[in-house]
């Protein structure tokens, strides 16, 4: 059986750096740090005091408050970015087969602030277990593909992937297979994250996963550096219309770029540590160039996970050097962590925006923050360091990582490259 | 209009997010200010709240109007 060809025909993003995409370009395109003291709640007890939150995002612009009550910000963020793309994809809803429609969504944790608040709620109260009806359908992961599907009417398959921070590659991937088997004509695909609460950073303060640099909040995030000290949590969501290449040519849609590869793997090893020598790393982009056909020497750019973490970045970059050989130095590798933070379940869609952008604008995005020089990184990487680089990229692809150990990574290609 | 009627339809105008003018008497949760399944409960449960009364299931559901509300809560007040 032969497979179809799968395009990507809208984009959409909410992300700390800029609240669509025209906005998240610029903010990529020049080096903007999303990170910022913690406005949500007060701080002064927590290790670390900051994170990537939304700037000047007000629900009920987009929500009348009824709605926007019913909905837990992960599904908030996930519906606007959702609509951004479809409104950039140009679908006429009236036109397409929606039984061939698909949401297939990633989301790590799902509704923690809903989640956080329900239970607080009971702990506070004499033990009657006064939970309010909404909790759980606010809550949940999948309820975000189910909102959009509710929203537009899209009864093709729905339902959420949840890898951790890879949670949204999976749902790319998954995206890309349906639509290369015939299953469907398009899938809203992409992840959404709001884990920015009391009980999120409180958890992954309590991992020592977090940067702990209050005193220089805007550049704590800092992947590569050797002064990195941990991620820095962010939130927001990054959607994607996937569709079948004859169906999107037939309706003279916009190709950004065609979806040629997914790569998924596990360490095997730890709960929440990288396999120090990357093994699963390693493998997720060979089963990725694999399954695109493609050749290392093929990449021109690779938007990493580097999340800022001492162990993470240098694992993936030796698995990079295993893979890629001689022609990794010949790569523009960034981190747009590094403006953004992680967005966890939303990391692989916004990364993978980031890099369909940087092909389409002949521009790769900085890695920023960096000042110091790590001796565990080999000198001959092209991190793309502090300011964007001119770059033909015919060949991108995007790594995510999740705790759990599990790896994805996706490829995309110029359609005439 | 009683105190517990003012209270009560400050109640729905919050979790329906509806118009103050169409909190009638008669006015059904579900038909006239667009109460899905879930809507009702929450409401029930605000009610009890805000009035410190227990409202069994198998009562809750003979109140679909504002009428039913504020009167099973003036009853219960007693």
């Amino acid at each position: 059986m032969e497979l179809k060809r799968v395009v990507v025909t809208g984009l959409g993003a909410l992300t700390p750096i800029g609240n669509n995409i025209q906005e998240y370009w610029e903010g990529l395109s020049t080096g903007k740090s999303g990170c910022a003291p913690i406005t949500y709640f007060d701080t002064e007890k927590f290790k670390t005091k900051f994170a990537c939150e939304l700037k000047n995002f007000d629900a009920l612009e987009f929500f009348d408050r009824k709605e926007a009550r019913k909905l837990d910000k992960f599904a908030q963020y996930a519906l606007v970015a959702s609509d951004e793309a479809i409104n950039d994809a140009g679908i006429d809803l009236d036109k397409v087969d929606k039984f061939r429609v698909g949401v297939i969504w990633g989301a790590g944790i799902g509704g923690l602030e809903t989640f956080q608040n329900e239970v607080l709620n009971f702990g506070a109260g004499d033990g009657t277990p006064r939970f309010n009806p909404f909790f759980i359908p606010k809550m949940i992961a999948d309820i975000a593909p189910g909102n959009i599907s509710i929203k537009h009417g899209f009864m093709g398959p729905n339902y959420t992937t949840v890898s951790a921070c890879a949670s949204s590659a999976n749902a790319m991937i998954d995206a890309l297979n349906y639509i290369r088997l015939g299953h469907c004509d398009i899938i809203v695909t992409g992840g959404s994250e709001a884990a920015v609460t009391p009980a999120g950073m409180g958890g992954f303060n309590a991992m020592h996963a977090l940067s702990t640099r209050n005193e220089d909040a805007d550049t704590a995030s800092r992947p590569f550096d050797a002064t990195r000290d941990g991620f820095v949590l962010g939130e927001g969501s990054g959607a994607l219309i996937l569709e079948e290449y004859e169906h999107a040519k037939a309706r003279g849609a916009k190709i950004y770029a065609e979806v040629v590869g997914g790569g998924m793997s596990s360490d095997a090893y730890h709960m929440t540590a990288p396999h120090p020598e990357g093994i699963g790393v390693e493998r997720v982009m060979l089963n990725c160039l694999n399954d695109a056909g493609l050749k290392p020497e093929d990449v021109d750019h690779i938007n990493t996970h580097g999340t800022s973490t001492p162990l993470g970045d240098v694992a993936e970059l030796k698995a990079i050097s295993k893979v890629f050989g001689e022609h990794a130095a010949h790569i523009n590798i960034n981190s747009t962590k590094s403006m953004t933070g992680h967005l966890l379940g939303a990391a692989g869609a916004i990364e993978s925006i980031a890099a369909i952008l940087a092909m389409q604008h002949s521009l790769v995005p900085p890695t920023i923050n960096h000042t110091t020089v790590d001796e565990n990184i080999d000198p001959s990487f092209n991190l793309t360091l502090n300011k964007a680089q001119k770059k033909e990229v015919n060949v991108a692809m995007s790594n995510t990582f999740g705790f759990g150990g599990h790896n994805a990574c996706v490829l995309f290609k110029k359609l005439d490259a | 209009m009683s105190d517990i009627a003012s209270r009560v339809k400050a109640i729905i105008v919050d979790k329906l997010g509806v118009d103050e003018n169409e909190v009638v008497t008669e006015a059904s949760f579900t038909n006239d200010l667009g109460a899905d399944s879930l809507d009702t409960v929450e409401l029930i449960m605000e009610f009890e709240k805000e009035f410190d009364i227990q409202i069994p299931d198998d009562q809750a559901e003979n109140i679909a109007t504002v009428g039913q509300a504020v009167s099973y809560i003036e009853d219960a007040k007693k």
